[in-house]
């Protein structure tokens, strides 16, 4: 192992000697155990870890808690992964993102030696403008240069999958610090139901690098030992009016908590001066997370920058743990510094008060920094010291880390003594714990006044967007004063950390360029995702119900091609769906029409209902006899077709289209529920299998299995029976939407397969298999229009030629009465026709119908008939040309061909073959 | 959609569950109704900013419609009840 490993401390969360195997661009790398990729670098690897976003500066680890930008790099072909939180795992390919051709030798570093005057601050919006023409090629160059990463394979592959869970809970704690386990304790100890949900390696937040990790696990165990849901590690990603998405590797919790406790802590915050963003340059915690969570070596020698006691305490663990600290550099008069001064004494550290860290020395890392005295002016005067070290531990206080809150509508309040911004208005039901409402740390105070400055362009106020403070002074220069207005101008607080890291240093840089205060300034609105997340885990999976029908096996066994149709799984067609239509003509098909709606309409109200719900009229309907009947919306335009059958007095069977069974159910049932009637509806859409035989010599075939009299004169066309059909309960209709005598046969699902096989079996007759593009094709032989294929929103019974559907001589309301009634009035501003043409032309679905040269319609259903040795369709044409022996052209392919309108079926115009 | 609809039937579920139905409407009944009655009954609505009587359909669930007080600007329903009729009970 390298040299930078330390020797064994308490609370390091690595196992040593259980290495792990990884590459770091292509070169084979070593970590432990419990490293995240991150530590595991810093251990054995390069200091660089990624270039910056524009200037493509070098960056190195920084936050060490997955806030900050500097260590995003692509594992295993997904980009965008924060290394310094990703648990390392065995044989992860890691490569750096950013950089071009290489990490140490970067071609775009360019940019920020020679090209930055040409990158200041909005140069997107000034320097690629002219000449317009060029804006193709400076857009390629920029889409190179910029961005994040990009993505392996196809755009359309998926390469993350995650499920969605519902959770509701009592309470919901984000955050498993000190805080967010005694708030979980204290509620679950109250009976209540409580999920806890934790970002961090382990619980315990602070405790495990603060030297509190024993007492970090024996609150955790507490916890858990409570029945409080751990989720760790997992990211709350935001508040969507009181739901709480909890992100958790493969899972997305969809938490709903009656009340949610928020104990996020405060994020520690980086300091601006020259130089800040040098690898090297960390902030403290992220120092002290590296050498005490994983036995790392932040640095040789270190010098610790701070504004208060927490940067104290972090020089002595740092020395505690092996690291030498040659100063700290406190902003702080050293009068107020006098009991630090002491503590860090014992320890031979010398501590220098009342200063600032002027400048931070360094090409690819820091290797010294300039210290002058805050009352010496900017300029290092006499005063400069130059200590030499190569890490800065930087800790400029603590900013609470209260987006949940504000999402929540919690109220961002201006607090002078820590110039932080501080959560204030809690929501009902929202409370916060610890940190995040600004408790103060001892000795902890703003930053003093000149501690902070603008100098020469390398001081950084933004990470991510590679931001200035002199890129600050230049926006509000050119008027974007308000922060709002500056963060779209500079990009700045919308990178990768989202504001955490220079929210407060991008306030305060333009409150010193107006000459306020940052509490003047405020804050950008906080908004969801909290955290980094892929979307796939927003989208979770594909869930496409797919339904297969009772007569699935069947098809299969049959050796059918199968293809969707909608949610269902259909067979397309068994040997030819040509010589399938054709067989039905002259001989005998068997169609299976299992997914139609199938509804059952009960009750003393029924007829009543149906006739307000259907344009025709119902409730004089036979017991045992059939209606076509087509649904209209109450703007009068068709939304459905089927039959209706009358079983008795007070119950109907009701079918509709297969994909429009849902949408007619929910259709039904509002309106039931609107008028208040008695009737209920059941779907008995998979309860039922059905199929239809059809052909001339259906009878023949049907009439052995059955002790019913299938005869012409006993079995006349829309007439049902019901009874046994080869030994099962069957529900027999006598219709079809084929040219051919016609049997729609219904049985209970169970029964479904055996009454196939049993008809196919047929001695008397060849009965075959006929497919759904069989039955598209003989349907358009008789003209029957499909629902939404053959009509849209604003097809009207009128229009599409089924005037006759709608009776308003009924003496009573019914749904789309007064839209059918004008449109009866009116002349339809298109008609549905038939139209043949040769044989030889083939005619695409939705080609345009042509009239003098210009477009006059559309074409909705095209299909070559073998029977009838010509091609036929259904188009939408002007009215005058809805007449019989009409010519019209349709384009396709370039060229226009002749069609010519048949408006009565195809074939059996007259429908004796059907009543047959 | 990230708020609960009281189902009468099954008790508070997200709103992903539900179909949204439309404000509920008064349906032009006795007289036909005049040109403009017609219009504004298909094609205009209220979109009252602030509570409205919403008609909810429990799609994933009980497969009924219910009627919901839903307060448009803060996306919360306040009161559900359910829909008249055998269907509704």
């Amino acid at each position: 192992m390298s040299g930078r490993r330390l020797p064994e401390g308490p609370g390091e969360l690595i196992r040593r000697g259980r290495e792990i195997g990884f590459t770091f661009d292509g070169r084979v790398r070593r970590g432990l155990d419990g490293d995240t990729i991150g530590s595991a670098l810093a251990a054995n690897g390069p200091r660089v870890l990624s270039r910056s976003f524009k200037y493509h500066r070098p960056r190195g680890l920084f936050c060490c808690s997955g806030q900050c930008p500097n260590c995003l790099v692509e594992v295993n072909g997904s980009p965008g992964v924060r290394a310094c939180t990703e648990p390392l795992r065995e044989g992860m390919r890691v490569r750096h993102l950013n950089a071009w051709p290489s990490l140490s030798f970067d071609a775009m570093r360019a940019v920020d030696r020679v090209g930055r005057p040409f990158t200041p601050p909005g140069f997107y919006y000034k320097t690629f403008m002219r000449p317009r023409r060029l804006w193709p090629l400076y857009e390629r160059g920029l889409r190179r240069a910029a961005g994040l990463g990009r993505l392996e394979g196809e755009p359309t592959e998926r390469r993350t999958r995650a499920d969605h869970r519902s959770r509701h809970a009592d309470v919901l704690v984000v955050g498993g610090g000190r805080a967010g386990l005694e708030a979980a304790i204290e509620e679950v100890e109250q009976g209540r139901d409580v999920v806890l949900a934790d970002e961090g390696p382990a619980l315990g937040g602070r405790m495990l690098w603060e030297g509190s990790h024993v007492e970090a696990a024996r609150l955790a165990e507490r916890v858990a030992a409570l029945g409080v849901e751990l989720l760790s590690p997992a990211a709350a990603l935001g508040w969507f009016d009181g739901l709480v998405p909890v992100w958790q590797g493969g899972l997305l919790h969809r938490i709903r908590p009656d009340r949610l406790v928020v104990a996020t802590g405060a994020i520690p915050q980086p300091l601006s001066f020259p130089g800040n963003d040098l690898p090297g340059v960390m902030l403290s915690d992220g120092a002290l997370r590296l050498a005490t969570l994983y036995a790392v070596r932040p640095g040789h020698r270190a010098v610790v920058y701070t504004i208060d006691d927490e940067g104290v305490d972090a020089a002595l663990r740092l020395d505690a743990a092996g690291i030498e600290v040659a100063a700290v550099i406190d902003t702080r008069p050293a009068e107020e510094t006098a009991g630090s001064a002491e503590r860090l004494a014992e320890r031979g550290i010398e501590l220098i008060g009342g200063s600032t860290l002027r400048r931070a020395h360094g090409r690819a890392g820091v290797t010294a920094v300039t210290v002058t005295s805050l009352h010496s002016g900017r300029v290092p005067g006499p005063t400069a010291r130059r200590i030499e070290c190569d890490l800065v531990a930087v800790s400029g206080g603590r900013a609470p880390a209260a987006s949940l809150l504000m999402q929540a509508g919690a109220r961002a309040t201006y607090r002078e003594s820590t110039g932080t911004f501080v959560p204030t208005e809690l929501p009902a039901g929202v409370r916060g714990a610890g940190s995040v409402m600004g408790e103060e740390a001892p000795g902890s105070g703003p930053i003093p006044a000149g501690a902070e400055g603008r100098d020469d362009g390398r001081c950084f106020v933004c990470l991510c967007e590679d931001v200035t403070a002199k890129d600050v002074g230049a926006a509000v220069a050119e008027g974007f004063d308000s922060i709002e207005l500056a963060k779209r101008y500079l990009t700045a607080t919308m990178g990768p950390c989202q504001g955490r890291m220079c929210q407060l240093p991008t306030a305060r840089s333009i409150a010193r360029e107006t000459g306020t205060d940052a509490g003047e300034i405020g804050t950008t609105t906080a908004r969801p995702p909290i955290a980094a997340v892929p979307l796939g885990v927003i989208a979770g999976r594909q869930h496409e119900p797919g339904s297969r029908s009772a007569l699935d096996a069947q098809h299969r066994r049959l050796g059918a091609e199968m293809d969707w149709a909608g949610i269902w799984r259909r067979a397309y067609e068994y040997e030819g769906a040509g010589a399938e239509a054709l067989h039905v003509h002259r001989e005998a098909g068997l169609i299976d029409v299992s997914p139609l709606g199938k509804f059952l309409v009960q009750g003393p109200d029924a007829a009543g209902f149906l006739d307000r719900v259907y344009p025709n009229r119902l409730s004089t309907l036979e017991p045992m006899r059939i209606r076509y009947g087509v649904l209209v919306t109450e703007a009068g335009r068709i939304m459905d077709d089927g039959t209706v059958c009358r079983l008795d007095d007070e119950t109907f069977y009701v079918t509709t289209t297969t994909g429009g069974s849902a949408a007619v159910l929910q259709w039904l049932r509002w309106w039931l529920a609107e008028w208040g009637l008695e009737v209920r509806i059941t779907d008995l859409t998979g309860a039922l299998g059905a199929m239809n035989l059809a052909g001339p010599r259906s009878r023949d075939a049907l009439a052995p299995l059955t002790a019913m009299d299938v005869g012409a004169e006993a079995f006349p066309y829309l007439h049902a029976r019901t009874g046994r059909v080869a030994g099962v309960e069957c529900l027999v209709l006598r219709l079809g939407f084929v040219g051919e005598l016609g049997y729609e046969i219904h049985t209970p699902s169970v029964h479904a397969g055996h009454l196939w096989r049993t008809i196919l079996a047929s001695d008397e007759t060849d009965v075959r298999p006929a497919g759904l593009e069989a039955q598209r094709i003989l349907r358009l032989e008789k003209q029957h229009l499909i629902p939404s294929q053959d009509t849209d929103s604003e097809s009207t019974p009128y229009g599409a030629a089924l005037p006759w559907i709608v009776k308003l001589d009924k003496e009573h309301d019914f749904l789309g009465r007064w839209s059918l009634e004008r449109a009866a009035e009116a002349n339809p501003a298109e008609k549905l026709v038939g139209f043949t043409a040769p044989r030889d032309q083939a005619v695409e679905e939705g080609s345009a119908v042509v009239v003098d040269g210009a477009p006059a319609g559309r074409v909705t259903s095209c299909r070559v008939s073998d029977v009838l040795e010509q091609t036929v369709g259904l188009a939408w044409v002007p009215p005058d040309l809805a007449e019989e022996g009409a010519q019209f052209g349709i384009s396709s392919n370039g060229t226009v061909l002749r069609a010519t309108v048949t408006t009565s079926p195809f074939y059996d115009p007259e429908g004796d073959r059907q009543r047959a | 959609m990230p708020f609960l609809v009281d189902c009468p039937h099954c008790g508070p579920r997200e709103a992903t569950e539900f179909v949204y139905g439309g404000e509920v409407m008064k349906r032009p009944t006795g007289r036909p109704p005049s040109r403009r009655e017609l219009s504004s009954y298909l094609y205009f609505r209220e979109n009252t900013p602030g509570p409205q009587r919403e008609w909810w359909f429990h799609a994933s669930g009980c497969g009924r419609w219910l009627i919901a007080n839903r307060d448009t600007r803060k996306g919360a329903v306040l009161a559900t009840e359910a829909a008249g009729g055998a269907e509704g009970s």
